[in-house]
């Protein structure tokens, strides 16, 4: 009867509570490291500044300037102190459509990501921690992917699917997997080979139980870095697209913007506003997304840290 | 030099035989990945359509006759597998149908448009890596000091970019001119109209013309290359045989070009085989912002119909592209890195 009473002297910790604790230090530890480097800092605060623009865009530009029908300005009238950007071939404000764009390119970005993130995951999970013949079909099939020029592909399965936004992130999504799935296979074979999974199999651990808490937990880190690398493509092929007419018609993108521009012959014309602002969000957004995604990779990854 | 001494030293019969082992299962790969082309192929333009002879054939039929003619001649009255092998057929045997928009066959358009593709690519693709390798390797080796970051900082920046919003920023500053200073270079195009065709001159042009697209492409993928190049230089630095080659007393320039970089290179080569397939997809737009009549701009041109044996017909022949140099340079690479041959 004296087990209860030692309890409450000191109350025991169960292994959920010591995980989550473990977590938590963890993160802290990364965020400090993460701090140390300079461009990826960098990178985060652009990104941050644009999600706030994208989440309140109606706040900053009102829905209303972007409308075609309801254009105040004059046709490409070049900066002023009422539109800042000029404005473009139907009198609307660059600065609001800018604005506006960011909404529509990094949606697109993010859910393509997350399409191309589950499948490559999973894809490279399987055939990195199963034997036998569906693993080795899985290999086969992403060595086969990866090899087909990913733009050509994209373009072709867009041309095919009609333009809408669904549309746009399904063929980013599925396009875009391959080089996750090989590095998360090759992640999984690493994990694999480990004490602590021969420990935890010795123990009598199933399958599930060695993916989900031994493999997954140790491949994340490298799944979180090749997110933030996988969104820039991502965002670079959604522009790409639209700029080339594949892109959802009834909404504004920083690609849709350049697509326009170019075919009223902006840069003929020397309307330079039309063409230089949506491309420089477009190249900030990919840089910062770039920048964080290479600062991760030189925290999860020993060998690249310096010093 | 040193693999090669390993090589001549190991008994030459076991050596033919991985090296044809791993040949082979190179070769199968890439006729897996052309099969899987076709196959993609035949689901997006005929399976998924719904209706192929509307899409594929729009508007070309004037009466059921020709209709019932047209579903003859590409299978499509059989079953879906009886289907699918007369479009391998017609594939193997160079029959990719007819362009809506030019009314000439898909083949011999690719075979018109396919030069002008592969010099803007192929030039591209060797200067971007001559001078992302050199650039990687300055700043693998200068780890950390200023000329890396300046390196690094640049070729991202300029991967951030796409590439078609550079090319737009260079016709504008060297095409068109800003301001007081003209523009010094064309605005498109591959010929002058008034040159003759196979003169020196003629040559002049075409190069003259294709200095802008080049020099976009290049800066745009100089990044696949140098950061590449830049983390495998990094992972030999830690090498032992490094410090043993410092430790006997060579330079440091010695150590680096005859040592680490040879190391460093080989990983790059397999980077650089696969950026072939981006590059090619980076022309298609680049195309379309010169106008350089190549299979990029033959393409883009193809979605505004939207044009689908065109289409159908590029997407093969440029992935098929890839696919071949993708494995000449793996059978390359198994020659110089015994290593992979497992």
């Amino acid at each position: 009867m004296s087990a209860p009473d030692e309890a409450r002297q000191a109350p025991p910790v169960s292994a959920r509570q010591l995980a989550r604790r473990r977590r938590a230090l963890a993160w802290r530890t990364n965020w400090r490291l993460f701090r140390r480097q300079r461009s990826g800092v960098v990178g985060l605060g652009i990104l941050v500044v644009f999600l706030l623009t994208a989440v309140f865009a109606p706040l900053l530009a009102a829905p209303e300037t972007i409308e075609v029908t309801q254009a105040t300005g004059g046709v490409l009238e070049p900066p002023s102190s009422e539109f800042w950007l000029g404005t473009d071939d139907a009198g609307r404000s660059v600065l609001a459509l800018c604005i506006w764009g960011a909404r529509i390119s990094l949606l697109v970005g993010l859910l393509a990501t997350a399409i191309s993130m589950v499948i490559g995951t999973l894809v490279g999970l399987t055939s990195g921690f199963f034997e036998g013949w569906v693993a080795r079909v899985l290999y086969r099939l992403t060595e086969w992917v990866l090899v087909i020029p990913f733009l050509v592909l994209a373009i072709v399965l867009a041309a095919v699917l009609g333009r809408s936004l669904f549309t746009i992130v399904l063929v980013i999504g599925v396009t875009s997997w391959p080089s996750t799935a090989l590095l998360i296979r090759s992640q999984t074979l690493s994990v694999k080979e480990r004490p602590y999974l021969e420990r935890a199999k010795a123990l009598g651990a199933g399958r599930w139980h060695q993916m989900t808490r031994h493999v997954l937990p140790n491949v994340m880190p490298m799944v979180f870095a090749n997110t933030t690398l996988t969104v820039s493509i991502a965002i670079l092929t959604e522009t790409t697209l639209s700029f080339l007419g594949l892109g959802d018609p009834t909404r504004v993108s920083w690609g849709s913007l350049l697509e326009d521009a170019f075919e009223v012959g902006a840069m003929t014309t020397g309307a330079w506003w039309y063409i230089i602002p949506p491309g420089v969000c477009v190249v900030l957004v990919v840089l910062a997304f770039n920048l964080v995604g290479q600062a991760l990779e030189d925290l999860f990854n020993p060998r690249l840290r310096e010093g | 030099m040193t693999t090669l001494i390993t090589e001549a030293a190991s008994p030459p019969v076991a050596r033919s035989r991985s090296y044809g082992r791993y040949l082979g299962v190179k070769v199968l790969g890439a006729l897996g990945s052309l099969f899987f082309v076709l196959v993609v192929n035949f689901f997006l333009f005929r399976v998924l359509p719904g209706d192929p002879a509307r899409t594929l054939g729009r508007g070309r039929f004037r009466t059921p006759e020709q209709l019932e003619e047209f579903k003859r001649t590409y299978g499509l009255d059989q079953g879906l597998w009886e289907q699918f092998l007369t479009f391998l057929k017609n594939t193997l045997t160079g029959e990719l149908g007819t362009s809506l928009r030019y009314r000439v066959p898909v083949a011999d358009l690719i075979a018109d448009r396919f030069w002008p593709t592969l010099l803007l690519v192929g030039t591209s693709t060797v200067l971007a890596s001559v001078i992302g390798i050199y650039l990687g390797i300055l700043s693998g080796w200068n780890r950390g000091k200023r000329i890396d970051k300046a390196s690094t900082g640049t070729t991202l920046t300029l991967y951030s970019m796409p590439e078609w919003w550079l090319g737009l920023l260079l016709i504008a500053a060297l095409a068109v001119g800003f301001g007081p200073i003209p523009g010094i270079f064309p605005t498109g195009g591959l010929h002058s109209t008034d040159v003759e065709p196979g003169t020196i001159a003629y040559v002049m042009d075409t190069g003259w013309h294709l200095t802008l697209p080049v020099i976009t492409l290049t800066l745009a993928y100089l990044a696949d290359y140098s950061l590449s190049m830049r983390s495998s230089l990094i992972d030999e630095l830690g090498e032992d045989y490094l410090t043993t080659a410092r430790a006997k007393g060579l330079r440091d320039v010695v150590v680096r070009r005859k040592h680490a970089v040879r190391n460093a290179l080989l990983p790059t080569t397999t980077v650089a085989a696969l950026s072939l397939g981006a590059i090619l997809g980076g022309a298609i737009t680049v195309e379309t912002v010169f106008s350089i009549p190549g299979l990029g701009l033959l393409s883009s041109e193809a979605l505004a119909l939207p044009d689908y044996w065109v289409l159908q017909g590029t997407f093969l022949i440029s992935s098929a592209t890839v696919i071949f140099a993708n494995l000449l340079v793996n059978v390359v690479y198994g020659l110089l890195d015994p290593r992979v041959r497992t």
